[in-house]
């Protein structure tokens, strides 16, 4: 038996080794990602992390954050436009010369098609234009190409008109090649079926597969309008675990590692040929309270829950640098966010807040939070903090969807949960966190955090929709920031972290951008 | 998930040559046993599918979209009619063949199935070779050797490949092998030069790689397999060594091998041609069920080396109430129990003398 394991060992040792090749091709982008959040890639209905990034490099957008100044709201397919006095319609003029990875021109027709496709489709992010009053059956007259070259969109909501060529840089705004689009069309539905795992753009880069659970391989638009990217292919490889796609970083068998944990980035720091970038993101985490039980709602309740979370203890240790504390609900390094995080971990007041309200044994409480990592640490040092004060947290831990599902319904009592803007305006958050126009049941406003949370605040909710109007620049970004200040103090919502991208890279691979939102993370700049 | 133990013994009518109608009745019993198991499985997928704390439409319309995008997703997939009109439509789709559109994937179930079943395929068959090549001497020597060393290093053997996390196992094997020796590849079923290469026939890449020639690819594509298929062939082994000894020791202490060795046989013989073969039947039940276990997928494994196999599909649309897709991919891995079952019951056959 010894004899046979030896032979064994040895035939498997001597058949196999060397046999991985180091390095990967001198025009190809391998990243090492957890990719199994797509579940399209049709510019439609894409609404997941991983999915948002593959549309941007594949679909040029009617306006854009360019990878050179991601700070900078540019013309995209859309090369001018101007308003209408009452700021309701607005021209867009199509830049000349684009053509569709197909060799299809684009023209104002595919415009103003994709912007319908995406209202009739109604999938999750039509939200974005549906809000502008556009519905399945008046789409066609709001949006039409006039020639060519000028679409023209009008608007029956009140929105400022900044905010609508925000929404046109978001998912929603991808222009798609609707003459090859509708060449697979099935039983009327606008090339979705094909276009879920298919492409039809003019972006830097074009789809060559979509394998679910293994991979997503793009090759480059040669034609591009900024030149041929430098990277060939760009193959993002789905490796679930993070301890792997560390392994596969440090042989060189892949360029980047997408999502390595604090300890895994701190392990790497001065290893050879490995460099660490840092990207700001815009998605937030916050622990939320129902409004509809009586002792969460409590303000004096709420303002104690506030003192008693350890923002800075957690940023400090577990979270080492992938979250850094933020207490407002527009990110920082975005136009008109509030950067002041008044809040600490204060045990003797949050108690005698808690007393205050009439409560100084604390109370019992549950708390519904993502069970992975870092989320069940996050909720650990809550339920350690608040304990401190007396009050008593039973975490239930659950799958990511079944924690939305429970949101959603309000069955909550408090929610750790996560919340990214779908473009860069305040209003995509304010919407969300500082609007709730019926707080009834009935109105089932399922997509808005405030309703979810049982917070009724008319008077926020005007401040909002004034805000959304406002034309002048700078009052509108005072006005932002007053609703942050009130959200911040009144709202059900504990602000508590913001997130930092921490990606590994081989130190030869630069140019790579991943902007705030999770649809600004551009290839077509990589070299190496 | 396992299909409960279905009743093994050889039936006592079996060896006296059976009349044609009972023949026909025997394989009308099957055939009803083979439906009822189906409907029920499909049922308690159904069922559990719908009871988990996950909205099927919040999967697909994701976490914030409006009520009235949710409402109308919602009425798409039919979830407003009563549950049991809605498994009523899914069994008439499924006896036509269709299981539907998985959400996860965007591509229809059966697209998935015959995309990831290889790949596990491919994994539980090399891992249950390895676990009976090996498992199956190693718990006879220890048998045979019962109380001595040996005995106590196969049971320890056995021991840590059972009770160690897989994960763990495959952490540990990938940086040894991969990262410090640099003897094996990393995760992935094959490396990146190679992706792409080989037609897909079976989905087996070691078959294809083989069919179309391509001997550089079957050579990768087995160094790839090796650290998966040994960790997992390391759990089937001590599974295997362990059933093995104790059918052993158990036959051991009867008195025909006492008889056998008194009338002067070798060792040799005693051991594998009388002890052992009256253990065959027992073991070709575990063997079935371990390689059957298998090929449910093993999750952990498939995680750690990014292998994109059954198991983790089956897993992730539960996770996401994917059920047109959990419940294909339970359909397939209860084929493989029942396929299994029946194999193992046609070679009791072989092995058995009584039932010849």
């Amino acid at each position: 038996m010894k004899k046979l394991i030896t032979c064994l060992a040895l035939a498997v040792a001597t058949a196999f080794g060397g046999a991985a090749f180091a390095g990967t091709p001198k025009d190809t982008l391998v990243m090492a990602k957890n990719i199994d959040d797509i579940i399209t890639l049709d510019p439609a209905q894409v609404f997941e992390f991983s999915g948002g990034e593959i549309i941007a490099n594949i679909y040029d957008r009617i306006t854009m954050y360019e990878p050179e100044d991601l700070t900078k709201l540019v013309g995209g397919i859309a090369k001018s436009w101007s308003f209408s006095d009452d700021g309701k319609t607005i021209t867009l003029k199509v830049r000349p010369g684009l053509k569709f990875h197909s060799g299809n021109p684009v023209t104002a027709e595919d415009v103003a098609w994709s912007l319908q496709r995406v209202v009739k489709l109604d999938q999750a992010p039509s939200f974005i234009l549906t809000q502008f009053g556009w519905t399945k059956d008046n789409v066609d007259g709001l949006v039409k190409a006039l020639d060519p070259e000028t679409v023209q969109v009008t608007i029956k909501a009140d929105f400022s008109p900044g905010l609508v060529l925000n929404a046109f840089s978001a998912g929603v705004g991808s222009v798609v090649d609707m003459k090859t689009a509708m060449a697979h069309e099935k039983d009327g539905d606008l090339g979705h079926d094909w276009l879920n795992t298919h492409s039809a753009g003019s972006g830097a880069y074009m789809l060559k597969t979509w394998n679910a659970n293994e991979a997503v391989i793009l090759d480059a638009n040669n034609d591009y309008r900024h030149g041929a990217p430098s990277m060939k292919r760009v193959i993002i490889r789905h490796v679930p675990e993070p301890a792997p796609q560390r392994l596969l970083l440090e042989k060189g068998d892949v360029d980047m590692a997408r999502d390595l944990t604090a300890d895994q980035i701190a392990g790497l720091e001065g290893a050879k040929g490995i460099a660490i970038d840092e990207f700001p993101a815009a998605l937030l985490q916050y622990v939320a309270t129902n409004y509809k039980n009586p002792i969460l709602s409590n303000p004096k309740v709420n303002e104690a829950l506030r003192w008693l979370i350890d923002y800075q203890g957690m940023a400090n240790t577990f979270l080492k640098g992938t979250w850094k504390v933020h207490q407002a609900f527009w990110p920082e390094g975005m136009w008109a966010a509030l950067n002041t995080t008044p809040y600490h971990l204060d045990v003797a007041k949050g108690k005698a807040l808690l007393a205050e309200a009439g409560y100084p044994d604390g109370f019992e409480v549950t708390l519904d939070a993502f069970n992975t990592s870092p989320y069940q640490e996050m909720a650990q040092s809550i339920q350690q903090t608040f304990g401190q004060a007396g009050i008593k947290v039973d975490i239930l831990p659950a799958e990511k969807k079944a924690v939305y599902t429970k949101h959603r319904a309000r069955k909550h009592e408090l929610i750790l949960s996560g919340w990214s803007p779908d473009y860069a305006d305040p209003h995509s958050n304010a919407d969300a966190f500082a609007s709730n126009p019926d707080n009834s049941d009935e109105a089932k406003l399922t997509g808005v955090l405030a309703w979810r949370n049982a917070w009724d605040m008319p008077d926020i909710t005007k401040m909002t929709a004034a805000a959304r109007t406002e034309l002048d620049l700078d009052k509108r970004k005072q006005m932002y920031l007053d609703i942050q200040r009130e959200v911040q103090q009144r709202g059900p919502f504990n602000i508590m972290f913001q997130k930092v991208n921490q990606i590994a890279r081989r130190d030869n691979v630069h140019g790579f951008v991943a902007g705030p939102l999770f649809d600004q993370t551009y290839y077509r700049n990589v070299t190496k | 998930m396992t299909l409960g133990t279905q009743d093994r013994t050889p039936s006592a009518g079996a060896g006296r040559g059976l009349l044609p109608f009972a023949f026909a009745s025997k394989t009308a019993q099957l055939v009803a046993s083979v439906v009822m198991t189906f409907l029920g499985l499909t049922a308690v997928t159904f069922v559990i599918g719908r009871v988990i704390p996950i909205d099927p439409v919040i999967a697909v319309v994701g976490d914030r979209a409006s009520q009235a995008t949710y409402e109308r997703v919602r009425l798409e997939l039919g979830l407003d009619r009563p549950l049991y009109e809605q498994f009523w439509i899914y069994l008439g789709k499924v006896l036509e063949g269709d299981f539907g559109t998985s959400v996860l994937t965007s591509r229809p179930v059966l697209h998935d199935i015959v995309h990831f079943f290889p790949a596990t395929l491919e994994l539980a068959t090399v891992a249950t070779i390895l676990g009976v090549l090996l498992g199956i001497p190693m718990g006879v020597w220890a048998a045979v050797n019962q109380g001595r060393a040996t005995d106590h290093v196969i049971r320890v053997v056995g021991l840590v490949g059972y009770s160690v996390p897989v994960f763990w196992l495959g952490m540990v094997g990938l940086l040894v092998f991969y990262a410090k020796l640099d003897m094996l590849p990393g995760p992935g079923r094959l490396d990146l030069y190679y992706e792409g290469l080989v037609e897909p026939v079976t989905g087996l890449i070691l078959v294809d790689s083989v069919l179309a020639g391509e001997w550089e690819v079957f050579d990768n594509a087995l160094s790839h397999l090796v650290l998966p298929a040994t960790i997992l062939g390391y759990f089937s082994l001590a599974y295997i060594a362990r059933m093995t000894r104790s059918f052993m020791l158990e036959q051991l202490s009867q008195e025909y091998i006492t008889t056998a060795r008194v009338k002067g046989l070798s060792e040799r013989r005693v051991i594998w041609r009388h002890a052992f073969g009256n253990t065959m039947v027992p073991l070709i039940t575990v063997v079935a069920l371990s390689y059957a276990y298998l090929l449910e997928g093993s999750v952990l494994t498939e995680t750690v080396f990014a292998w994109p196999g059954l198991g983790r599909y089956i897993t992730q649309s539960l996770f996401n109430a994917d059920m047109n897709a959990v419940i294909g991919g339970t359909i397939v891995v209860g084929s493989c129990f029942i396929g299994l079952n029946l194999l193992s019951d046609l070679l009791y056959k072989f092995v058995d003398p009584r039932a010849k």
